[in-house]
């Protein structure tokens, strides 16, 4: 409960520190229209009627439809991700010969690009929701499932015996040394991860899915429709913006308060 | 009748894989006795005192240890980063299932008694000096009323005056408390201000006990001088030169 009222407590304060964001933001704004007085508005249209667009498409329940049929998608490959990616990293830093045998194996995944995932799930599944939702949990699992494994890792041998020393029973050491180190490394994974999740669901959806935002955007751009494309690529930045400053970076700071 | 508080170590031998770090040591620390090893660094005192501690299984030997209640101090302050000063000082307590209001009451006594402010309190590891944070360490070591204090060179990275000041603490709870102490180090002056008995640990070829050197001098009367006096008796001392290698350098 104390943790919930501080967090609100320190809510303005965290808002008014992102002024100079805001003022950046703002600054590209005045580029962006700078480049459509340049090249004209098929190129790139001016905020101004990408902004109108958006609010246009804002009104209309299909593009409702396809952000929540995103959505869903972008969650559900996180989430599946971040338990297999979350168990699996733990399990194999307490082995050393199971993180030593991870690594090349991570280094594979991480280093397959998406797009060759994506070709490959759609012979395996079709087009549709799973092929999306597998592109998606490939793409984050390694992240995560290296954040969890240096979690464990890196455990420390000198507070361990810190621990023994002054005989911190089993379930003490879990929760007083054991998780919290763990989640200092597993949570800025989770927050890589689900940024990362929003970015690959939309490309897996342009290019195997005939719903959901990347499926619009698809759309847009066969038609030439350039405002419509640029608005799309608004609800997708505007929705990170907000999952990862106004939801997770504060969470973060209170959570990690100890941390420099 | 009560019973006695000591601890009794004898022939102990111990190896890491074929790494022969200790060989039959024997010694007994009995109730409000100081006793100092000391010896040149990597001879194997600190695996002497983690074996004592329990922090490591014994091999060969036995140790028999009376004491009621035992509590470790370490060279690094050891804290949890992720906890405050108040919740790392009453660790110890939280192990022993007192309830949290209580614990943190006692937290503070204690960590007012070794010199930290109110407004450190919230404080976490992170925003603490070498000095404070030691401060923190031996708050918590004292806070579970050992009978025996287990100090792993806890002065060496502290200044002299913050030495100074917690090595009196320390002499302060010895004598209110009657606390025995098993004191590791390879500062021979901090040896003779603290301790009742010295050990020399040799480290070759195999870790042993070469001497013992015992101190009469109630531990308020020692003054400097007499700290520099007798330090400087031990330097001239065979045993000590060899063991240190002190006429090679």
């Amino acid at each position: 409960m104390n943790f919930l009222i501080k967090l609100i407590k320190d809510f303005p304060a965290y808002l008014f520190s992102g002024l100079s964001s805001l003022a950046s933001i703002l600054l590209f704004v005045a580029l962006w229209d700078f480049g459509n007085q340049m090249y004209g508005s098929l190129a790139l249209p001016s905020p101004k009627e990408t902004f109108y667009t958006l609010y246009l498409m804002l009104g209309n329940d299909d593009v409702w439809l396809d952000i929540i049929i995103t959505l869903k998608r972008a969650l559900w490959g996180f989430l599946i991700s971040a338990v297999l990616g979350s168990f699996l990293g733990l399990i194999s830093g307490l082995f050393l010969t199971a993180s030593m045998m991870s690594r090349p194996i991570v280094t594979v995944l991480v280093g397959m690009p998406p797009i060759a995932w994506i070709v490959l799930a759609m012979i395996w599944f079709g087009m549709g929701d799973y092929t999306v939702i597998f592109t998606v949990v490939v793409a984050s699992f390694p992240i995560i499932f290296v954040g969890a494994l240096q979690g464990t890792r890196t455990l420390e041998g000198d507070l361990k015996q810190m621990a023994d020393s002054f005989n911190l029973s089993f379930s003490q050491k879990l929760f007083d040394l054991y998780f919290p180190h763990i989640f200092s490394y597993i949570f800025p994974a989770w927050v890589s991860a689900l940024g990362m999740s929003w970015k690959i669901v939309v490309m897996a959806e342009l290019l195997s899915s005939n719903d959901g935002i990347g499926a619009a955007l698809g759309i847009a751009r066969s038609q030439l429709d350039t405002p419509s494309a640029l608005a799309l690529v608004l609800i997708m930045i505007i929705s990170l913006l907000f999952i990862e400053y106004v939801l997770l970076e504060p969470l973060k700071r209170e959570v990690e308060l100890w941390r420099k | 009748m009560e019973k006695i508080e000591e601890l009794i170590v004898s022939k102990v031998s111990h190896s890491f894989a074929f790494n022969d770090i200790l060989k039959d040591i024997s010694f007994t620390l009995k109730k409000a006795q100081v006793l100092s090893i000391v010896g040149p660094s990597g001879g194997g005192k600190t695996t002497l005192l983690h074996l004592c501690a329990k922090l490591l299984e014994l091999e060969q030997g036995s140790i028999k240890n009376s004491f009621i209640s035992c509590a470790c101090a370490f060279q690094e302050a050891r804290l949890l980063p992720w906890k405050n000063v108040i919740e790392n000082i009453a660790l110890g307590l939280k192990a022993k299932g007192i309830k949290k209001e209580q614990r943190e009451n006692e937290a503070k006594k204690m960590a007012l008694r070794f010199g930290l402010e109110k407004k450190d309190f919230d404080k976490f590891p992170k925003d603490l000096s070498g000095g404070m944070a030691q401060r923190v360490s031996f708050a918590r070591a004292f806070i579970i009323k050992p009978s025996l204090l287990f100090l792993d060179e806890p002065f060496s990275a502290l200044d002299i005056g913050l030495k100074k000041e917690l090595q009196n603490l320390l002499l302060k709870e010895i004598k209110e408390k009657q606390l025995s102490v098993l004191f590791i180090t390879h500062d021979l002056m901090e040896a003779v201000k603290l301790s009742d008995e010295i050990l020399l640990l040799d480290s070759k070829p195999v870790g042993h006990i070469v001497n013992n050197y015992k101190l009469l001098l109630e531990k308020e009367k020692r003054d400097n001088v007499y700290v520099y006096e007798k330090t400087a008796e031990l330097l001239n001392d065979k045993h000590i030169i060899q063991a240190f290698d002190l006429e090679n350098k």
